[in-house]
């Protein structure tokens, strides 16, 4: 891995990363079963949801992860915090090989590594108070002997995370959905994890709440050393947050960069129109923007077309696109991008 | 070019709801008009009232919604009382407005394949024969770009994509050939790259059609390319309505400057996003004066015992001002140029987006 | 279908999302969930077959399970110098109500007694039968697999059978008894709460509070106790109740083929059959208690329709919306 350019860790807002690795994901494939073909049944049809993913995140830093549906950026998500068995490859976990860990070793393992969901609505139950609900990872972990009993401690991680004290004691269903996003957040800090899996975290909240969230999470990060991977479906917030960004097609990775070199200089044409597909608030700039609409959709998983993913779409495309997958390779110091003619 | 006459015009449209933990006053005094062939982009963040506003175009509004008060009028013809307003609906949606809604899903009938969806539309607001109707589905599929339309006739809702599905959607809203297009969040359950083939497919065929639409979104970037006009909601009231480049350019009211900074931009690095703190206030009971006053940073004590009024707003002329005059060239003018804003404080608001 | 339609539909869904929204979005101000069942008894006031029904119910199973205090005679307390005493409305006595049956009987005593083992085996039936099933569907539905494809058999080979021969012969082998009826009625109604269970739990484990639950280390046991099977109250209730109105019907059936309770033990279903041999000289002995079993079901039909809409929050906004718009347009007219 190449050093952070100076200019991105200057920034107020990006902490700057160690050069420990904590998690390293080499060759992940997640190919999943999704029923039988033919008379007999004889042929398993399987979705390649990630096919051979590998990047690693540093401890400190905040690695966003970029894709469209169907990309496959949820899966990988998964598949670190082992909630889905890889089909293939390593997942390491502060220099540990934990791919298969499982059973009770794998739940005292996600104390150090939690999940902040994308639906601030349906992940917190909604029989359960907030003190309940934040006090729930140290009851079942131990390390509370009673909700009651933890309840200084989560009062106070309440109020860290921007919500009123009293919050502890009402239903989730009393808050907006960007206090809702607070209150997950609380809860997947609870148990001091080192590394934050945020899958959409900003996504389902309204533009002037998303801001607050992604704030919180900076200053979070600022405090207590996190390491993100914040899981992202376009281009729009994850700069802010970013140390480095991997931008996922078809469970293939096309790009993965500094977040400034993304934006400034992308390598790959997907990421190019990702990056005009989002609308700027500037009518004039908007329009005379040079937009490259993508034709078509992203090709079917069951059957992935041999050679780049992204040749059924690409302006870029020539044979030998169709006959053999481009490798993702370091085009620049610490720039990779998996494209013939970049 | 755009005909000023509007269409449709909305006045001091309000809309309840009754719930048992108190009634939820959603649309308040919401006035706005669209002229033929505009685009009026309505945006608001959830709970602002616009998609109810939305649905009272049409008579859609149900319990426990209720209009409470206000007009809408279509060509001068009421849609929400007199005594053949039901009549008046029938005879106006599909044929006159047609609405898209957010989820392509939910919308369309999964037992039925997309080309019998729409051929039923045809058959059934054009008089037009089956095999009349089958070739103009197919006609309008070709229009909306979808792919080798006749084989995508006979598919069913379940096979296609999101994107493919609003496109169908489209399609059986225009088929009836509509004056206006009523999209309500038509691009937030769809991917990014596919929310810009959808919205240039809105731009084209706004341009061709000479379509009025009304687009209804919570993300100002999306309506930056596509409106005429945009105006902003906040708490079921309409805070501000201007001409896309003026309000972007400019914003006079603070809600909708604070909501253009903290939308994110691609054109501009930030070492932390701006976030509107606070939020918005209990529609069960709205504040006595306005609205936004609790997260102003302009509030005086004014604001906050008076509602401010939407006024035609008419800044002074200055050096920047002059400067915008250029772009606006560029941009096919609307119509109207007046901006109405309601906020005590626009002059000072306005003072400072420009310093 | 038309485009209209589907139109209407999915305003009517935007309608109660955005109403839903409107009250979520309303951050500062939040309410308490208490105030989500407060009113419950006032909506069953609104509910006028339902308020009946409960009153019925209430007046029945009082009546039953009192008897011993409350009725004037024993079950089986007469001789043949009391039999055949035409009811009150037929010239009869204030000693008999309802007269009494050609044994001498008390018919008013005998509702009450027979209503009391009636209720009892309902009771039992669905307590039993409900506690298998709903922990054979929680197995089913959490632990999913080949567990739950084996049980799942079990429940469609069972379901397949024709319940009311396996009851035929199940009682010829036992022999007609109280317990072998509640035996015999549970053997044959467990299997649509395992169904539902299970169900409910399918849905639930895909719920994303269930996996954040999983994240942070809840055991399999805890977040199946704690964060899924909450989730069932609300249709396993109504259920419950639909069932126990389905098994005073099947209790009756029994008896009347005379596989029920047997002499000198009443319920409602034995004396309907009782009532059948003098059916000709005495219809009243047939008619009464059958007027009784219909009674009770049909409240109890009410009573789970009004528990529906309790359970069901779009419908009681619905409810209450279209109460306030009414009371609002009177108050309109006059103005």
């Amino acid at each position: 891995m190449t050093a952070v350019p100076e200019s991105t860790a200057l920034r107020v807002g990006r902490p700057v990363p160690s050069e420990e690795l904590l998690v390293e994901v080499d060759g992940l494939s997640i190919h999943f079963p999704v029923g039988r073909a033919g008379f007999w049944g004889q042929r398993v049809k399987v979705v390649h949801a990630v096919d051979d993913v590998s990047f690693a995140i540093r401890r400190g830093e905040t690695l966003g992860l970029v894709g469209e549906s169907g990309s496959g950026k949820t899966t990988v998500g998964r598949a670190i915090l082992r909630r889905i068995d890889p089909t293939a490859g390593t997942i390491r976990f502060q220099g540990e090989d934990i791919t298969a860990t499982k059973g009770e070793e794998l739940r005292l393992l996600r104390q150090h590594m939690q999940l902040v969901f994308q639906d601030p609505y349906a992940s917190l139950n909604p029989r359960m108070t907030v003190l309940q609900l934040v006090a729930e990872p140290l009851v079942v972990h131990g390390r509370a002997k009673s909700v009651e009993a933890a309840k200084s401690d989560v009062v106070s991680l309440l109020e860290r995370c921007g919500l009123p004290a009293d919050a502890a004691d009402r239903h989730p269903h009393a808050f907006s959905g960007g206090q809702r996003q607070r209150i997950g957040i609380a809860r997947a800090l609870a148990l001091r994890p080192h590394f934050i899996v945020a899958d959409e975290p900003v996504s389902a909240l309204d533009v002037s709440v998303r801001a607050q969230v992604v704030n919180l999470m900076q200053d979070l990060q600022h405090e207590l050393g996190l390491t993100y991977l914040f899981i992202a479906h376009d281009l729009s917030v994850v700069r802010h947050i970013s140390h480095r960004i991997a931008i996922l097609y078809a469970g293939k990775l096309a790009e993965l960069a500094d977040s400034d070199a993304v934006y400034e200089s992308p390598l790959h044409p997907y990421t190019e129109a990702l990056l005009s597909s989002v609308p700027i608030p500037d009518p004039p700039l908007q329009r005379a923007r040079r937009r490259i609409v993508l034709q078509g959709e992203i090709p079917n998983p069951i059957e992935p077309p041999t050679g780049c993913r992204f040749q059924t779409r690409c302006p870029l495309v020539q044979d030998v696109c169709r006959r053999q997958a481009p490798p993702l390779e370091e085009k620049a110091p610490g720039h990779w991008a998996a494209c013939f003619f970049r | 070019m755009i005909d000023p006459t509007p269409v449709l015009e909305v006045e001091h449209l309000q809309i309840d709801f009754l719930t048992r933990r108190g009634t939820v006053h959603a649309v308040r005094d919401v006035s706005f008009t669209i002229g033929r062939g505009e685009t009026l982009g309505l945006v608001g963040e959830s709970g602002s009232g616009k998609s109810v506003t939305a649905q009272a175009l049409l008579g859609m509004i149900e319990l426990p919604g209720r209009i409470v008060g206000g007009d809408v009028r279509w060509k001068g013809e009421s849609l929400v009382r007199g005594p053949h307003v039901r009549r008046t609906i029938e005879r106006v949606r599909g044929q006159e407005i047609a609405m898209v809604f957010q989820d392509p899903m939910t919308s369309l009938d999964p037992v039925f394949t997309v080309g019998s969806q729409v051929v039923e539309v045809l058959r059934r607001h054009r008089r037009l024969s089956r095999k009349a109707a089958k070739a103009r589905a197919v006609e309008l599929l070709d229009i909306v770009g979808i792919a080798n339309p006749t084989e995508r006739i006979s598919q069913y809702p379940f096979e296609m994509s999101g994107g493919m599905r609003q496109r169908v959607l489209i399609a059986m809203a225009l088929a009836c050939e509509p004056e206006l297009l009523v999209a309500d969040e038509p691009t937030t359950a769809l991917d990014v790259t596919i929310q810009a083939q959808i919205l240039e497919l809105v731009a084209e065929l706004q341009q061709e059609l000479r379509l009025a639409v009304l687009l209804i979104t919570h993300d100002l970037g999306v309506v930056a390319g596509v409106c005429d006009r945009v105006a902003v909601m906040y708490a079921g009231k309409i805070v501000e309505d201007a001409p896309a480049a003026d309000l972007y350019a400019t914003p006079a009211h603070p809600y909708s400057a604070a909501l253009l900074r903290s939308t994110p931009r691609l054109d501009i690095v930030l070492d932390r996003l701006v976030a509107i703190e606070g939020a918005p206030p209990d529609l069960r009971r709205p504040p006595a004066g306005c609205a936004f006053a609790t997260r102003c940073p302009f509030a005086i004590d004014h604001c906050r015992e008076e509602q401010p009024r939407l006024e035609v707003f008419e800044p002074v002329p200055n050096a920047v001002g002059a400067g915008d005059a250029e772009t606006l060239e560029e941009l096919e003018q609307p119509a109207r140029t007046e901006r109405t804003v309601a906020c005590f404080r626009a002059a000072e608001v306005r003072e400072e987006v420009l310093s | 279908m038309s485009g209209t339609a589907t139109d209407e539909y999915s305003a009517h869904q935007h309608d109660v999302d955005e109403a839903l929204l409107a009250e979520q979005g309303m951050e500062g101000r939040p309410y308490e969930l208490r105030a989500s069942t407060t009113g419950l008894f006032s909506e069953l006031r609104a509910d006028k077959a339902g308020l009946l029904s409960a009153v019925f119910l209430f007046i029945v199973v009082f009546a039953a399970f009192a008897a011993p205090l409350l009725a004037p005679y024993g079950p089986v307390e007469g001789n043949p110098s009391t039999s055949s005493i035409p009811p009150i409305w037929a010239d009869g006595s204030w000693d008999h109500v309802l007269g009494t049956d050609t044994q001498g009987y008390d018919v008013l005593s005998r509702l009450m007694y027979g209503a009391r083992t009636t209720l009892l085996i309902g009771l039992a039936v669905v307590a039993i039968a409900g506690l298998f099933g709903v922990v054979l569907g929680l197995i089913a539905g959490y632990r999913g697999g080949r567990t739950d494809r084996w049980l799942m058999r079990w429940v469609d080979v069972q379901v397949a059978f024709p319940g009311l021969l396996i009851a035929l012969i199940m009682i010829a082998v036992l022999g007609p008894s109280m317990t072998s009826v509640i035996f015999v009625l549970s053997f044959n109604g467990w299997m649509v709460y395992a169904r539902m269970t299970r169900g409910v739990v399918l849905a639930a484990k895909e719920r994303p509070y269930v996996e954040a639950a999983e994240m942070v280390g809840c055991r399999p046991r805890r977040v199946m106790f704690v964060h899924i099977l909450p989730n069932l109250t609300s249709s396993l209730v109504t259920l419950a109740v639909l069932e126990f109105a389905r098994i005073i019907l099947a209790e009756a059936t029994l008896s009347f083929l005379g596989l029920g309770l047997q002499f000198p033990e009443v319920s409602l279903g034995v004396m309907a059959n009782g009532g059948r041999d003098a059916f000709f000289s005495l219809p009243r002995l047939a008619i009464i208690p059958g007027v009784v079993i219909t009674l009770i079901v049909l409240a109890v039909n009410f009573l789970a329709s009004w528990l529906r809409v309790v359970f069901d929050p779009q419908e009681r906004e619905k409810r209450f919306a279209a109460g306030a718009t009414t009371a609002a347009t009177t108050v309109e007219g006059v103005m």
